[in-house]
């Protein structure tokens, strides 16, 4: 069985994927569970932290697998939500279904990832890095000060929802087709990173991460395997942003933020640098570290001296600076770490 | 090194920055060109740490605009909690002694903070990939940001108002505050102070050399850890001296100054040609002339991004920037 899982990847995915999908359902059932928060609340949480997971993985083959170092991940997060605004919404007029908008989502953001990889993926990795943090800024700064278009701060509401045949338009006070969308969503983003990465692509994309010199001496076209990895990356946070953008019928600038890109790259350096599970697993445990934990030790020390006056949402950020720079010390490749490359635990090799 | 050309293109540079600050001067009035001097002087002593780092250790410190946000907050502590400012002081005397007195402090102490969050942070990870330093430098910079926060809260503090702010100087009919002049004064003798520093003293040196080949200046005896080390503490003292002049000069800061602060120095330090601290300064004024430029113009609200398209066109047309670094072949 396990050998036949092995040399079926996807099935092996959707499998896990299924038991994932039955097994979190029923944990936030239980008691323990419930003592948190009610069960739709759970359910709720469990689809927004799949905005994360999609990220994660997105971003995994950027840095993780080929190496380049992308801090304004945000900036595509930003413009897959803004294009499913301008594509599904009353106020752009437009009302393309969210099934086609997520294709479209996709491959609009793919087109920045070229676009703004072109010019700049030559450059060595804490160039490549600067730049793409410089992205980050812009994009949003751009949506924020076009008002025109997108009514700056106030974000543009209203949004388009997904709809089904039997289930109709789904709603915001119910949260089981929102998880099933999330999961399937996973699952085939899953699929498709794990395809690539155990392709020819993939192990260009190690080569490359591994040694540029030598990838490129092995007759490896480097500028257009990083453009590869750059849109297939950026059409990831292009889903998740079409995602998000239906799932709160909402979108604004202040949405992506830089907080947003250092979120997803400490879920990966804590999940594991170049390991998709691990990707996954540490964008879920920090979402729920971030939205749940804090906010329940916040209520858990309500009177307590000293510790009932600590607003442990405001840690947060200490707690993933801490997490980036503890990991990176005492464990590089995560908790998870990639198994193929045990050698060269993060991200890249030295130039 | 010395050769004649090298000596050619600096001066056509030179030539061609005068000029464009030429221009500037008639096209904008006086006032607000005094105003991209100092917004620009602040701007390269925060430049400076990300140059001299970059240059003897390549790596991009991240924290580094975090440390120059926590300057500013020491040195108002320091002001309100120590010593007991609360309004202008108009002695003279007492305002000079009052100045030196916190620059030193505050210097000293972000020096100490640069030499530990390279100690801390940076050194264990001196062998490993690329990477892992640069992700180690974004979680300082968060740390940096939280411990502010929760020291002094999410809110705008304002910075106590020691120096005369009415206090000007006539110029003809232009009116140049003395806040002004301070600022572009002190961060010209501190870039001086560096240069000759780096150019004359037997540190200075370990450091050019560390930059150019760390195995063979190791080779030659020069204590690789301690050079790197000093290097950091410099950079934070420097960026030091620019919390204090930031907060005397605008009056206010909060706990998230530091990451545009930082990335735009930084922008300065890449726009100069990063490793080189003469470029570092000219870098910081072109982003000063920049940004009151794109304020007269009437694009204040796009002074940012243009700024942010400034280091992404530099970085991907003219990576070695205006001045360009000896080692060209970094980038």
């Amino acid at each position: 069985m396990r050998e036949y899982l092995l040399r079926h990847r996807s099935l092996d995915i959707v499998i896990k994927l299924i038991g994932v999908a039955i097994v979190l359902p029923l944990l936030a059932a239980t008691p323990i569970f419930g003592a948190f928060q009610p069960f739709n609340g759970w359910l709720t949480g469990f689809a927004n932290a799949a905005i994360f997971v999609m990220l994660a993985i997105g971003l995994n083959i950027v840095v993780g697998k080929a190496g380049l170092l992308d801090l304004g991940f945000a900036a595509f997060f930003a413009i897959g939500a803004y294009t499913y605004a301008f594509g599904a919404s009353a106020y752009s007029g437009n009302d393309i279904p969210f099934w086609l908008m997520l294709p479209i989502g996709a491959i609009v953001t793919a087109i920045f990832g070229v676009a703004i990889g072109a010019p700049t993926l030559r450059l060595r990795g804490d160039y490549l890095a600067i730049v793409t943090l410089g992205f980050g800024e812009i994009i949003p700064n751009v949506l924020l000060n076009s008002d025109k278009y997108t009514l700056g701060t106030n974000g543009i509401s209203g949004l388009n929802r997904p709809e089904l045949p039997i289930i109709g338009v789904f709603k915001s006070n119910e949260p089981w087709p929102w998880f099933i969308l999330a999961v399937v969503l996973i699952g085939v983003i899953m699929i498709a990173a794990d395809r690539i990465s155990f392709s020819r692509i993939g192990r260009a994309w190690e080569a490359i991460r591994e040694d540029e010199l030598a990838a490129a001496s092995n007759g490896i076209n480097t500028v257009t395997f990083k453009l590869l990895a750059f849109a297939i990356g950026a059409s990831t946070a292009g889903i998740a942003g079409a995602f998000l953008a239906s799932k709160l019928s909402f979108v604004s600038p202040d949405q992506f933020k830089f907080s947003v890109s250092v979120t997803v790259l400490s879920m990966l350096v804590l999940g594991g640098i170049g390991n998709l599970w691990g990707a996954a697993i540490g964008a879920f445990l920090l979402y729920f570290v971030q939205s749940i934990l804090l906010k329940q030790l916040n209520e858990g020390f309500k009177g307590v001296p000293v510790l009932g006056e600590i607003d442990f949402l405001q840690l947060q950020y200490l707690l993933f600076g801490l997490a980036l720079v503890i990991m990176m010390l005492r464990r590089p490749g995560g908790l998870f770490p990639e198994r193929r490359a045990a050698r060269h635990r993060v991200g890249t090799a030295k130039e | 090194m010395g050769s004649s050309v090298a000596w050619a293109k600096r001066n056509s540079v030179f030539l061609w920055v005068a000029a464009v600050a030429i221009a500037f001067f008639i096209a904008v009035p006086p006032v607000q060109f005094v105003n991209a001097l100092t917004l620009g002087a602040i701007y390269a002593l925060i430049a400076l740490g990300y140059t001299m780092v970059y240059g003897i250790v390549e790596l991009i410190n991240f924290a580094h605009g975090d440390v120059f946000m926590l300057g500013t907050f020491v040195s108002l502590s320091i002001l309100i909690d120590v010593i007991g400012v609360t309004g202008p002081i108009t002695n003279p005397i007492q305002l000079i002694l009052m100045l030196v007195l916190i620059l030193a402090v505050t210097m000293a102490l972000m020096g100490a903070v640069g030499f530990l969050i390279e100690k801390l942070a940076y050194r264990p990870l001196r062998n490993a990939p690329k990477l892992a330093p640069l992700i180690t430098a974004i979680g300082v910079s968060f740390i940096l940001q939280n411990v502010v926060q929760l020291w002094k809260g999410p809110y705008k503090t304002t910075f106590p108002q020691f120096f005369p702010m009415d206090a000007a100087l006539m110029l003809g009919n232009v009116r140049i505050g003395l806040i002004n002049i301070l600022v572009i004064v002190v961060a010209l003798i501190l870039m001086v102070a560096l240069q000759l520093f780096i150019t004359r003293s037997k540190t200075g040196r370990a450091m050019r050399a560390t930059a150019l080949d760390p195995t063979a200046a190791a080779l030659m005896g020069v204590n690789i850890d301690a050079t790197i080390s000093r290097t950091f503490v410099i950079g934070a003292a420097i960026a030091g001296a620019g919390s204090v002049m930031f907060g005397l000069y605008l009056g206010i800061t909060d706990f998230s100054i530091g990451f545009l602060a930082g990335l735009k120095a930084f922008t300065a330090a890449v726009v100069g040609g990063i490793g080189n601290t003469l470029g570092a300064a000219l870098g910081a004024f072109t982003i000063g002339f920049t940004e009151v430029g794109a304020t007269v113009a009437g694009f204040s609200r796009w002074k940012d991004a243009i700024v942010f398209i400034l280091l992404v066109a530099f970085l991907t047309f003219r990576p070695n920037g205006i001045l360009g670094s000896d080692s060209s072949d970094r980038a």
